[in-house]
């Protein structure tokens, strides 16, 4: 009825039909990532379907996935946002965040099938979420004071993200490497200085981790193809026309001389410019902007290195490994700190030819090159070693970790479990399916690796209630296993944020009763 | 029909048949209007109370907005008919003048109208009605003045506000940790708040959202939030003992307002431009760095080159802050704003103790904080949240909260919530009815109902027989003779089997002027719709 009264084309779900509406389209999301998940989780090829872009990308990143599918139910958007924001926070866990939000739901589903109301199952959740939160934080442990068994940790972290992952088969190797590079930035967490550089060619386990830092740019033509012990000067300056900045102005002369005289002016002054680029001393000058053929062979006559177009990262992350400052004026050379290194050159990756800075001066960015077969192949392999570089990053924020495979869901489990038959009133039941939900995740797990889920996480619980609190599931070999043993350990940053946001959206989704859909925007077609 | 003959017999249009779309007239026009707005009130009426539920929006773009707030849900809905606009106006007023109620003032509207229906079938006519509410509704605002009480506070007593704010919030999905969101609502509203005055200035409150963490770990900063960063990545990140100027110029030459060109005609000329230039820049740095000023904080852009100067010279720099935001930090740090270099002076700069970059999660999103400022009372509440759309309707819930501590601020009389306001006043209006000789008994008595209606929605709402509740609560209402009583929500049912309770003893309060604003506003409102007999919907001209 309402309908007649809003805008044509506008919509109002009201009570069981939006409530199912919500419920289905969160499940469905969450079903669609779920078979992605843990260490035997399948991939998804993605691919574009606007008209002369039909490009394909394979991959098993829960984030990427949801961001590129088009949604038209107002809750699976909510699933989108919370995977979005669990990439932006810690990296990874992303299909986890979205799965068990579902899951959560989907037990909802039944309790308000069941006639309990909706507030009811949120106050239960809350209560559970507590307790889950409380058993989280026991069970994690801390070795930041330990450097040795803290990079222990960390390798066994990143193992277990990219086990899941494209990467799994060489997970030791690529493991040591994103620990090495998250080491590098000691701690300035800035993930902008680690550079991935994907080159195809040769094979995965051909990756490696430069110690120096490269860039893929061209050295000017004419200049010296290796420095050493280079002083690099960088710039973000304008070096091709470099126009007066004074509003209103515009040449006017009467002959042809004159604009001759006025071209050698501006010739002039971009000679002088270069001048004073050379007073700094320097012997390499990297520009982020162009440089035109003029200054370049300035440079080139002075036998300095000139790089252009370095981009706007790429700036910062060399003044951050170089220790250099990003100049733009050069009027007092004594001023300006130039970056230093030990050999500048240009060498070879594959096919291509790359510059490499060798030696820097301050080692706080770094370089990963990955080579792999073919450029889908790359761009998963990226995906897969930044989620695991962002998990280790967090980590060495929030240095807790805490013991994967299913064990701490288990665990949180088994605590809201405990606290379930000392609740009186309808919460308790809301609580039991926060436990079930959690426990899902393992059965999911083990169900993608083709194991018998409800027999393993029925032994786990089991195990659990004995004591063994470390145990989870061994996905190698299909059966429980203690998880210090096998080294299996995951972020307690990680971990945290799946549980608070997975049961903030969840709540959220269950509190609606009423979806009231404008009419969609009329787009004019012919564009 | 709309055609007249003048005196010679010759057909006159008054009103073109092919412009007007449609007409409805008379009583008809009445119940359709009816109608429509009763249909509006249905939609929010499930989001009233604590165990309001919440709606999903979708924006014509199809981004998705998820609240609980009426005034949000009215706002988004894009509704059509014309008296259905009425009521999206009504609690755009509820929100603009008390900032809470917004759903209740819709409610209470639509069940008076649906009153007005019934004793339109009865045959009486709609200004009667219309002029009964009005009586009726005066002497619910009297009765709401005489039950209300007044809740002491002061700077080092603030638990009245908190329970009152921690009332508002009881209905909104921020309840998770409602005591701490209550207390960063009234901390935020007492720290800018004149005491003195009674006089609260919501401008000195901002209110930051980053989506990511969990809404517990919200916060509320003693300074300001902007989402900015320092512009160039080698300057200092964290200023102590800040001097900031505040400049409202781009730092670059000087641009006269009337269309000029500038002719460079020879060499000399050309090389004097670069000169003049190159000096302009110089000079503006040198003007910042003799002022003592050691932050610039900048409305405008400013190129490299500047950026590099500034960098030289030791001054970090924030390039592109807002028109608002300029002036937030100006009154915060006690600073002027500065449109030009030349007036540049130390008298004018802004002062704070730390303003310092922070950074989120693992992109390139930071923010700067500026804390301890000159003028320290701005704050900032930073609300975190899972996902965008739970951060957005914090931040309205937290905007909910604020105002209804500042509207006890500026008056500190409470009602009882839960029912309690409206059960009294019902039972105030009817037996007022009684007095009344005429029609008007009819409308009177009708307006206690529709104040009914409110505790009815309310133990809907929550699952319980509203019915039963609502006469338990009435019962007892009037045996006790005592306002107070209203619908324990939450507790658990009493001996009588019913959830009656004294609300002050639970401490569910709302203020009053937030009361007495629904009630005028609502019954505003009807009066307006009732009044109207005839809707032309003009048409296009064919």
């Amino acid at each position: 009825m309402e309908g007649a009264f809003l805008n044509q084309g506008a919509s109002v779900d009201k009570g069981e039909n939006a409530r199912l509406s919500s419920f289905i389209g969160a499940i469905a999301v969450a079903d669609m990532v779920k078979t992605t998940l843990g260490p035997k989780g399948m991939d998804k090829i993605l691919q574009k379907v606007s008209e002369g872009d039909q490009s394909v990308s394979v991959t098993n990143d829960g984030a990427t996935i949801l961001r590129s599918v088009m949604l038209d139910n107002a809750a699976a958007k909510v699933l989108v946002d919370i995977a979005r924001v669990q990439d932006d926070e810690v990296g990874d866990g992303t299909t986890s965040v979205a799965v068990f939000c579902g899951e959560l739901l989907r037990e909802a589903e039944k309790l308000v099938n069941e006639r309990i109301h909706p507030q009811t199952i949120a106050a239960g959740w809350r209560m559970a979420q507590k307790i889950a939160r409380k058993a989280l934080e026991e069970s994690a442990v801390d070795n930041s004071d330990d450097d040795a068994a803290f990079r222990a940790d960390l390798v066994r972290i990143a193992k277990t993200t990219l086990s899941s992952k494209l990467l799994t088969h060489d997970k030791d190797y690529f493991a040591n490497l994103a620990v090495d590079a998250v080491m590098r930035l000691k701690g300035s967490n800035n993930l902008d200085h680690i550079q991935v550089l994907k080159k195809a060619g040769g094979q995965l386990k051909d990756s490696y981790l430069e110690d120096g830092f490269l860039m893929d740019k061209q050295i000017g033509v004419g200049q010296p193809k290796r420095v050493e012990n280079a002083k690099i000067l960088i710039a973000n300056t304008s070096m091709d026309t470099d126009k007066i900045k004074i509003y209103g102005s515009r040449v006017k002369v009467d002959s042809m001389t004159k604009v001759a005289e006025i071209e050698e002016a501006e010739k002039d002054k971009m000679r002088q410019k270069c001048e004073k680029i050379i007073a700094h001393g320097a012997n390499v000058f990297i520009n982020r902007q162009l440089i035109y053929n003029l200054p370049e062979s300035i440079f080139a006559e002075r036998g300095i290195m000139a790089i252009e177009h370095a981009d706007f990262d790429g700036v910062e992350r060399l003044a951050a490994v170089t220790g250099g400052e990003v100049a733009s004026t050069f009027d007092h050379p004594e001023l300006v700190s130039l970056g230093e290194c030990d050999v500048v050159e240009e060498i070879m990756i594959g096919e291509d030819k790359v510059i490499r800075l060798g030696g820097c001066k301050s080692g706080a960015a770094c370089t990963i090159v990955l080579r792999g077969a073919s450029s889908h192949l790359l761009d998963e392999a990226e995906r897969s070693l930044h989620d695991a570089l962002c998990v280790l990053q967090a980590t060495v924020k929030e240095p807790r970790r805490i013991c994967g495979g299913g064990c701490s869901e288990i665990l949180m489990a088994q605590a809201i479990d405990r606290e379930v038959v000392n609740t009186p009133g309808k919460k308790a039941i809301a609580m039991a399916a926060f436990a079930t939900a959690l426990r899902q995740m393992p059965a999911i797990i083990a169900d993608n690796g083709g194991y018998d889920s409800a027999e393993l996480v029925t032994q786990l619980r089991a195990k659990h209630a004995a004591g063994g609190s470390n145990w989870g599931l061994d996905m190698y070999q299909g059966k429980i296993a203690d998880m210090i043993e096998l080294g299996v350990m995951e972020s307690f940053k990680s971990k945290y944020q799946v549980l608070m946001s997975a049961s903030e959206a969840a709540e959220m989704i269950l509190r609606v009763d009423d979806i009231i859909k404008c009419a969609p925007r009329q787009r004019n077609e012919g564009y | 029909m709309s055609l007249i003959y003048d005196e010679y017999g010759r057909p006159f249009v008054i009103l073109k048949e092919q412009q007007a779309k449609a007409r409805v007239k008379g009583l008809e026009a009445t119940k359709a209007n009816i109608i429509a707005a009763k249909s509006i009130s249905q939609i929010v009426r499930t989001s009233l109370g604590p165990k309001g539920m919440d709606k999903i929006l979708v924006s014509p773009d199809g981004d998705v907005t998820i609240t609980n707030d009426g005034a949000t849900i009215m706002d988004r809905m894009e509704v059509n008919h014309q008296v259905a606009k009425l009521l999206v106006e009504l609690s755009a007023s509820q929100d603009d003048e008390i900032g809470d109620g917004t759903t209740g003032v819709v409610v209470l509207a639509g069940s008076l109208l649906e009153q007005a229906e019934k004793l339109l079938g009865r045959g009486i006519h709609p200004v009667r009605i219309a002029e009964g509410f009005e009586k009726a509704a005066e002497v619910a605002i009297k009765t709401l003045g005489e039950i209300a009480d007044t809740v002491p506070f002061s700077s080092d007593n603030l638990d009245p506000l908190i329970t009152t704010a921690m009332t508002t919030l009881s209905s909104k999905i921020i309840n998770v940790d409602k005591r701490k969101m209550a207390e960063i609502a009234v901390n935020a509203v007492v720290g800018v708040a004149d005491l003195e005055r009674k006089d609260v200035n919501f401008d000195m409150i901002r209110m930051e959202g980053k989506p990511g963490g969990s809404l517990e770990d919200t916060e509320l900063v003693n300074g300001i939030i902007i989402d900015k960063d320092i512009s160039h990545p080698q300057m200092k990140k964290t200023i102590k003992d800040a001097k900031m100027c505040i400049l409202t110029c781009p730092f670059e030459p000087p641009k006269p307002k009337t269309k000029h060109k500038l002719d460079i005609s020879s060499r000399e000329a050309y090389e004097k431009l670069y000169q003049q230039e190159q000096d302009y820049f110089k000079q503006m740095v040198q003007q910042v760095k003799d002022s003592g000023a050691n932050l610039v904080i900048c409305q405008w852009g400013f190129d490299d080159e500047a950026n590099h100067l500034l960098l030289q010279n030791g001054l970090s720099a924030v390039r592109w802050v807002g028109g608002v935001e300029i002036e937030h930090i100006a009154i915060a740090t006690g600073g002027r704003i500065v449109p030009r270099f030349s007036e540049l002076s130390e008298d004018k700069l802004g002062k704070a103790g730390v303003v310092r970059e922070i950074s989120f999660g693992n992109t390139k999103e930071r923010m700067l904080v500026i804390e301890d400022c000159a003028n320290s009372n701005a704050v900032t509440v930073l609300v975190r949240g899972g996902n965008k759309m739970i951060v957005e309707e914090a931040k309205r819930s937290l905007h909910d909260a604020m105002c209804v501590v500042r509207n006890l601020i500026k008056d500190n009389r409470v009602v009882y919530g839960g029912g309690a306001a409206e059960i009294a006043c019902s039972l105030a209006v009817s037996s007022y009815a009684e007095t009344i000789v005429g029609v008007d008994q009819f409308a009177i008595r009708a307006f206690a109902d529709a104040l009914d209606d409110i505790p009815l929605a309310l133990a809907e709402n929550s699952g319980l027989d509203p019915i039963q509740e609502l006469a338990a609560a009435k019962s007892r209402q009037m045996k006790e003779n005592n306002p107070l009583i209203g619908l324990g929500l939450n507790g658990d049912a009493g001996e009588d089997g019913s959830r009656a309770t004294n609300m002050k003893e639970i401490g569910v309060f709302e203020t009053l002027v937030g009361k007495q604003e629904q009630i005028s506003l609502a019954t505003q409102v009807v009066k307006m719709i009732l009044k109207i007999d005839d809707v032309i919907t003009m048409g296009q001209y064919q």
